[in-house]
């Protein structure tokens, strides 16, 4: 007599319906969060892209010897002093000379930047062979020109709702006709400073601010960070008052940033006095943040460090100093290095302890050294999304755009290093 | 009661030939905090000769091993008594280096292992860190002489610069133990060092270690009661932190005199 042995799934089986289910919920999660992501990253980028490129006017523009250079120098100083608004204003009348009263001239002298004369001067100082002749440049469009051929101002609507006059938009439409008006990649936004004009603005400023700022957290953090942690792994005693220290580390970790930001302004600046809105104090201010996720994860790659290496030196003859530095700390380091590349990505990310400290100024000039007022990306977006321009809008998503890149490459780095210095292990 | 009788007996002198010991042990007990885990223990180590400790899971042999080159500081709540003398001087006396203790007492442990370095960082470090040489062709020298001791050498010559954790189980311990005498040691503790080896690797690691009692003293704690008899000229058996009895391997296997070693090389406990 044989028992039949069956092994099929049978037809109702609660448990293999709920695996299925189980399945199904975990895979509807991962869903619904890249779907946000996707939408997050996605608006980033349709509305960001658009700070990649200006619009551009080509002027006839006179640029006469005894107006720019009456000695003939070539001195580029002498030519930065000339003024090359009036030059540019004639320009525009030139090409449009319906342009009559005094309200239409306003009008036509707001189809390019205000900014537009220092385009030219520089591009005069750059080539003084130029001056004395008529010469065609193309020069930075009004951000509202701008924003009406992205199509971000709509014709349609009734001429006293919109920024962009009838009359523009007639000499708009005659300089497209005549290719004298075309968009182009906009290099400016990743070469210059802050500006007042959107179509002026640029995000260098504040990628040297956050890269000094790091700099300096890294300089305070990485150090501190890691000497605290061997010592409290390997050297101290491990007794109550290392876990005391080791609960207020984890503590200090999920403190809010604003809090670290308020002690940076009473310590950092109303003590010691050190230079408000400055990389220095910025850099100090995230330092403190960042420790304690140093410290946090380079104890843990210290504890990852098999004991049996520390009784090989020790079996050796090694000192305690000695076996730390010559084996723990080496074999620790991928794991140290990634903490704090990660402590680094969140302290770039950081907003309001920078406010705190004064890092929220408008700054113009490229930041010259961590002594120099600055702003960082992160306070830079706050400060553009902050703006009534609708020319900054497409420049806030840019400029998160780029913030973004940063931490994906600083995330890509440590994941890198991980994989590189692990496999000797 | 009891235990107190099984010590006296243990500490019986043994053979009148045998020569001055390198390292004693007198009355030594090892506390783990509130537990006890040596209790009154006496052996005396014969110089270039290979010492078994055996005995059953947790009855303190590795324990005393490690009190031997004081591997035990490592661990706070560690406290030992007694007295352990080293060619005549207490090495628990507070004027002692730890570090030269080690360098003279080495130790080889259960598991290989090696430094994630090359063959011959693992070999060079213990002599650099100790002094022993500055010179690149005096290191090589060293180098060179411990893996030949080893017998690795011919195993490894062509490939100094790989990292040592490449190389097999077997070989691994056996750098290791290179490791350990390229620092000039006195005396070599070994920790089970072959029980993480396939019998052919233990093979080559047992020969080496009755090769190496030319010029060290070797102490070896070890599970199998066969290694035990093949490489050892004197064994120890411990049980519960006692010292059980201690003698000649051949007299310890074919004569034992307390009850609890014959039932335990006989397979009864343990």
């Amino acid at each position: 007599m044989t028992d039949t042995v069956d092994i099929r799934i049978p037809a109702r089986s609660p448990r293999h319906r709920s695996e299925r289910r189980f399945r199904l919920y975990g895979m509807a999660a991962i869903a619904v969060s890249l779907g946000f992501l996707a939408l997050m990253v996605g608006s980033i980028v349709l509305r960001g892209t658009g700070a990649f490129q200006q619009a551009f006017v080509n002027i006839e523009i006179n640029l006469p010897a005894n107006k720019i250079d009456p000695d003939g120098t070539g001195d580029p100083l002498v030519i930065k002093k000339s003024r090359f608004g009036s030059l540019v204003k004639k320009a525009m009348r030139e090409r449009f000379p319906e342009a009559k009263s005094r309200k239409e001239k306003r009008q036509l002298y707001k189809l390019i930047s205000a900014t537009a004369e220092y385009g030219v001067r520089d591009t005069v100082v750059a080539n003084p062979k130029l001056v004395g002749t008529r010469a065609s440049l193309w020069v930075r469009a009004s951000s509202d020109v701008d924003m009406f051929l992205k199509g971000n101002i709509s014709a349609e609507v009734a001429e006293d709702q919109r920024r962009v006059s009838d009359l523009q938009l007639g000499w708009i439409k005659d300089l497209h006709d005549k290719g004298q008006i075309e968009k182009r990649f906009n290099t400016q936004f990743f070469t210059s400073g802050d500006s007042r004009e959107p179509e002026q603005a640029g995000i260098l400023g504040a990628i040297i601010g956050s890269a000094l700022t790091l700099l300096v957290c890294f300089l305070f953090s990485f150090p501190t960070g890691v000497l605290s942690a061997v010592y409290l792994e390997e050297f101290a005693h491990k007794g109550r008052i290392n876990r005391i220290i080791e609960v207020n580390i984890n503590n200090l970790a999920a403190v809010p940033s604003i809090v670290f930001g308020l002690l940076g302004l009473a310590i950092f600046l109303n003590v010691f006095g050190f230079p408000r809105s400055t990389p220095l104090v910025g850099g100090m201010v995230l330092a403190l943040m960042t420790l304690p996720t140093i410290i946090i994860a380079s104890r843990a790659s210290l504890r990852a460090v098999p004991p049996s290496i520390r009784e090989a030196a020790f079996g050796l003859g090694a000192s305690k100093v000695q076996t730390t530095f010559h084996h723990v700390v080496p074999l620790a380091m991928p794991g140290m290095l990634t903490g704090s590349i990660i402590g680094m990505a969140q302290a770039l990310g950081e907003t309001a302890p920078l406010l705190m400290i004064g890092m929220v100024a408008f700054i113009v000039d490229l930041p010259g050294g961590v002594t120099e007022a600055a702003t960082a990306l992160p306070v830079q977006i706050f400060l553009w999304a902050d703006s009534p321009e609708r020319g900054f809008l497409e420049k806030t998503s840019a400029a998160i755009f780029v913030l973004l890149i940063f931490l994906v490459l600083m995330n890509l780095i440590a994941i890198v290093l991980r994989r590189r210095l692990e496999t000797r292990w | 009661m009891n235990i107190q009788t099984h010590i006296e007996e243990t500490v019986m002198p043994v053979p009148s030939a045998s020569p001055t010991p390198i390292i004693e042990v007198r009355d030594t007990q090892v506390f783990y905090g509130e537990k006890q885990a040596i209790i009154d223990v006496n052996v005396e180590i014969e110089p270039n000769a290979v010492t078994a400790f055996i005995g059953p899971s947790g009855c303190g042999k590795s324990t005393l091993l490690r009190c031997l080159n004081r591997m035990n500081d490592v661990i706070p709540i560690c406290r030992v008594e007694g007295s352990i003398t080293l060619a005549g001087q207490d090495i628990y006396a507070p004027e002692v280096d730890v570090v030269a203790l080690r360098q003279k007492v080495g130790m080889v442990f259960q598991k290989p292992n090696p430094f994630p370095k090359s063959i011959f960082e693992n070999v060079a470090y213990g002599p650099k860190i100790n002094g022993l040489t500055k010179h690149k062709l005096e290191m090589e020298e060293i180098v060179e002489t411990s893996l030949k001791r080893a017998g690795l050498w011919e195993e490894v010559k062509d490939r100094l610069d790989q990292p040592g954790t490449g190389l097999s189980g077997g070989q691994q311990q056996r750098l290791c133990i290179a490791r350990a005498i390229a620092v000039q040691p006195k005396v070599i503790l070994m920790d089970e060092p072959c029980s993480a080896l396939d019998p052919i690797a233990t093979a080559t690691v047992e020969t080496l270690i009755d090769e190496l009692r030319e010029k060290y003293t070797i102490i070896i704690v070890t599970h199998s009661m066969q290694q035990a008899a093949r490489v050892s000229q004197k064994t120890a058996f411990f049980h519960l932190g006692e010292l059980v009895e201690f003698g000649t391997t051949e007299q310890i296997f074919s004569a034992p005199r307390q009850e609890r070693t014959q039932n335990y090389i006989t397979g009864r406990i343990g």
